[in-house]
């Protein structure tokens, strides 16, 4: 794609030219795909070079890569989860929800009070599995409510206004919402109480896998199944997919769009609610400023899988977790670059670039995918 | 015509003001030779002086952390200056003036500390700042803001070595907390000879005071015949430090000392309790984490046997004042016990404040004047005086501590309890 781009920006011959003049080398080679192809040979022989240098220093064993990875995809579930939301929403408006990050932190911290409730009356771990019920519940319903809120008095205002008009208020919400949260539940980083059966790990593949990220895997893939089936099964969400194609038509065909905007917002919200709870149990923290970060990985997640897909959102979710756990350990060790941890936005990011310069849709994404 | 005439009368009104306004300022400055003499003490400082009226306060400003993940660290602080006030011979005053605090908030980081500092200079009658909490707060920022306005500032708990360090060294700027020279030495030479490390880690966020006092750490254990395998860096608001911690694992260190800060550090401990490789490794933070908070962000269970340094709080020059007398006053004042250690140094700067006005500061016709750069002189000066953490002789660098002795506590049963080491040392030169 980028050689005919090239080709196209190359002057066509002046009328009065000789037919069939051949072009000067130079005119000849597409300048912008050669720049392109020339950075990824280097940067994909940097990536291979440190690698290789990295895996012959013997530094780390099996088990280790092994645990770094399942560590990355643990993480990477939580950042698809929540671009489930993201990708949701830009399906059926072609808006970006930036504020769908604090949606996130709202349920986190909300079920924070439950959980300490919980473990007061002692029903935290002597009953768990009820417990950690109840905290996906309140989370879950609390991360509904701020979306459907979210939708109602932010976005439904601005539908028909410019692409740009939502976007700035969305970044207005995001901040609102921060705020708001830092002033009801202080700004402190809170940890949450210890649920007994989570803690431990379980020997698979030769390495010791910690129970919390078995279970964040688990209820991540069990999530995101369950959201495929209900978007491609059920009549709400053919709906959903209708309204994303053309809301006018769809509208024509008896479909109220109003209502399946909202329930999008609603499961985006569910989701985002549950990712809340699986982030809890890997980090075991929350603060209010957690949804800024999250929210920022899940979407370039959702992009880099390709935003509108939720296919792509899992794997987009899932790779980018895996790159920032593993790629500066592996690629950069080697390379000889010291403290390599503190480059996983580098890693992550770069990946990123790379990914949309050779799919501009993302990986899953139409390559002409629909403007924003 | 009539709105004309009022437009005309506003101006005139206004510019009858500033000049008005000009006119008030001349004349104090303009100094003949009739004048008082606390007049040319006055006109002879460079910042000129603090003019309190009769029966005005003398305003003190604070810029610790007072909100956010480190928010007990800075109003454990606050805390012990206000309480300061209590103790003085006449409680409150300072030479028969109320004294009025301005707090404001260093946030713990160098862009908080920018507008606190800010809005603490662009008040002109504040005396004296007790601040700040984070040694980033401080460096380059406050420190620098502060001095450029003539205004003393003192800090009781940044311990970071750069900010006395005479390259980097403001002319306004001292403090009562330990120079990290002490206490990463201090950590160093408890790891080395007594919890028996021989390879160690380190980490830090970025920060003057994390970067400060690892470097001495790893300086003085390298010193001891120790072997630093990395010294690695986080940044603040990471989450996930797994990948960070099985990389150092694969180094089989015998200890990680990790001097950052309350959430980042809560963080670290729990999930290098999920690494395999770091099982027999000892952890180790300092005074940044020395807050129920960390423990808390940890988890109990998880903090448990960490190792925690910070000021020595049971080997005080005045221990008896500290526990009879500062302790109850503390718990009824605010109702709590102390949440972190720098409440008694932030008490002792509050109290050299106080001593440094009434020495400087003299009557002017009813007024009560302070000269600023004589105050700064007058605590630059301070020799051997007494205050709970220690004698206070403060250097030309602004370090008022030269010895200090620093404690490392073990975590058991979720409290920090009794040191499990103890050492004192000085400053060097």
């Amino acid at each position: 794609m980028a050689e005919q781009t090239a080709e196209r920006e190359a002057p066509p011959p002046p009328p009065s030219a000789p037919r069939r003049r051949r072009l000067a080398l130079p005119e000849r080679i597409p300048v912008r795909g050669t720049i392109l192809v020339i950075l990824s040979i280097a940067i994909v022989l940097g990536v291979v070079i440190g690698t290789a240098s990295t895996l012959r220093t013997g530094r780390f064993t099996g088990a280790n890569w092994i645990d770094l990875v399942i560590n990355g995809v643990a993480r990477g579930s939580v950042y698809a989860l929540i671009a489930m939301g993201y990708t949701l929403v830009y399906g059926i408006l072609f808006m970006i929800n930036f504020a769908h990050g604090e949606v996130f932190m709202a349920g986190a911290f909300t079920a924070l009070f439950a959980a300490f409730a919980l473990e007061e009356h002692g029903v935290l771990n002597s009953n768990p599995i009820l417990s950690i019920g109840i905290l996906f519940l309140v989370s879950m319903v609390t991360s509904m409510t701020v979306a459907l809120l979210l939708e109602r008095v932010a976005y439904r205002p601005l539908r028909g206004a410019p692409r740009l008009v939502p976007l700035i208020t969305a970044i207005g919400a995001s901040l609102f919402l921060q705020y708001t949260f830092r002033g009801l539940y202080s700004a402190q980083a809170r940890a949450y109480p210890r649920i007994n059966i989570m803690e431990g790990s379980w020997t698979m593949f030769g390495a010791a896998v910690a129970r919390a990220q078995v279970v964040v895997i688990l209820g991540a893939l069990a999530l995101m199944i369950g959201l495929y089936l209900f978007i491609a099964r059920t009549r709400t969400g053919r709906s959903m997919r209708a309204v994303g194609e053309d809301k006018e038509i769809a509208s024509l065909m008896g479909i109220n769009v109003d209502r399946t905007i909202v329930t999008t917002f609603a499961i985006g919200g569910l989701l985002a609610g549950a990712a809340g709870i699986l982030y809890v149990f890997l980090f075991n923290q929350v603060i209010f400023t957690m949804g800024f970060f999250a929210g920022i990985k899940a979407f370039t997640a959702a992009v880099l899988g390709g935003i509108g897909s939720i296919a792509g959102a899992a794997i987009g979710g899932v790779l980018l977790g895996v790159f920032e756990a593993v790629g500066p350990i592996l690629f950069l060790t080697g390379a000889g670059i010291d403290s390599p941890n503190q480059l996983q936005p580098v890693v992550a990011f770069g990946i990123l670039v790379l990914v949309l310069i050779f799919r501009p849709g993302g990986i899953l994404g139409a390559p002409e995918e629909k403007r924003a | 015509m009539k709105k004309h005439k009022f437009a005309l009368l506003t101006m005139f009104a206004a510019l009858s003001l500033i000049a008005a306004a000009c006119a008030g300022e001349d004349t104090p400055k303009g100094g003949d030779g009739t004048a008082p003499p606390g007049k040319d003490l006055c006109g002879a400082d460079e910042f000129g002086c603090v003019e309190i009226a009769e029966g005005d306060p003398i305003q003190i400003g604070t810029l610790l952390v007072i909100s956010g993940e480190n928010a007990s660290l800075g109003q454990d602080s606050q805390n012990g200056a206000v309480l300061a006030m209590d103790f003085r011979d006449t409680p409150g005053e300072i030479a028969g003036h109320p004294v009025e605090f301005n707090h404001q908030d260093d946030g713990c980081s160098a862009e908080g500390g920018q507008a606190g500092a800010t809005a603490l200079a662009a008040e002109p009658q504040i005396v004296a700042v007790i601040g700040t909490s984070c040694s980033s707060a401080a460096l380059g920022v406050a420190d620098t803001i502060l001095s450029d306005a003539g205004i003393v500032i003192i800090s009781p708990s940044n311990t970071g070595p750069a900010l006395t360090d005479p390259a980097t060294h403001q002319p306004f700027y001292l403090r009562t907390a330990h120079n990290d020279s002490i206490q990463g030495a201090a950590v160093a030479n408890f790891a080395f000879n007594e919890a028996g490390w021989q390879t160690a880690s380190t980490i830090h966020d970025g920060s003057p005071y994390a970067d400060g006092l690892q470097q001495v750490f790893a300086d003085t254990f390298s010193g001891l015949g120790g072997t630093i395998a990395r010294q690695e860096a986080v940044q603040v608001g990471d989450t996930d430090f797994k990948p960070l911690l099985t990389d150092l694992a694969a180094d089989q260190i015998d200890g990680l000392y990790y001097p950052i800060f309350v959430a980042e550090g809560g963080l670290i401990t729990a999930q290098a309790r999920t690494v395999g490789g770091l099982s027999d490794t000892d952890l180790a933070g300092s005074d940044g984490m020395f807050t129920p908070d960390w423990i808390e962000a940890a988890g109990a269970d998880n903090a448990e046997g960490v190792y925690i340094s910070g000021p020595d709080l049971t080997a005080l020059a005045d221990p008896e004042f500290y526990e009879n007398e500062f302790l109850p006053a503390y718990q009824e004042a605010f109702g709590e016990e102390p949440q972190s250690v720098f409440h008694a140094h932030s008490f002792d700067a509050m109290n050299l404040i106080a001593d440094a006005i009434e020495s400087v500061g003299f009557d002017d016709g009813g007024t009560f004047k302070i000269p600023r750069t004589a105050l700064k002189d007058a605590l630059f000066s301070v020799t051997d005086s007494p205050g709970i953490v220690g004698n206070f002789t403060c250097n030309e660098n602004g370090d008022c501590l030269p010895c200090a002795t620093m404690s490392v506590h073990q975590v058991a049963g979720g409290d920090f309890g009794d040191p499990i080491y103890t050492e004192e040392l000085c400053l060097e030169g």
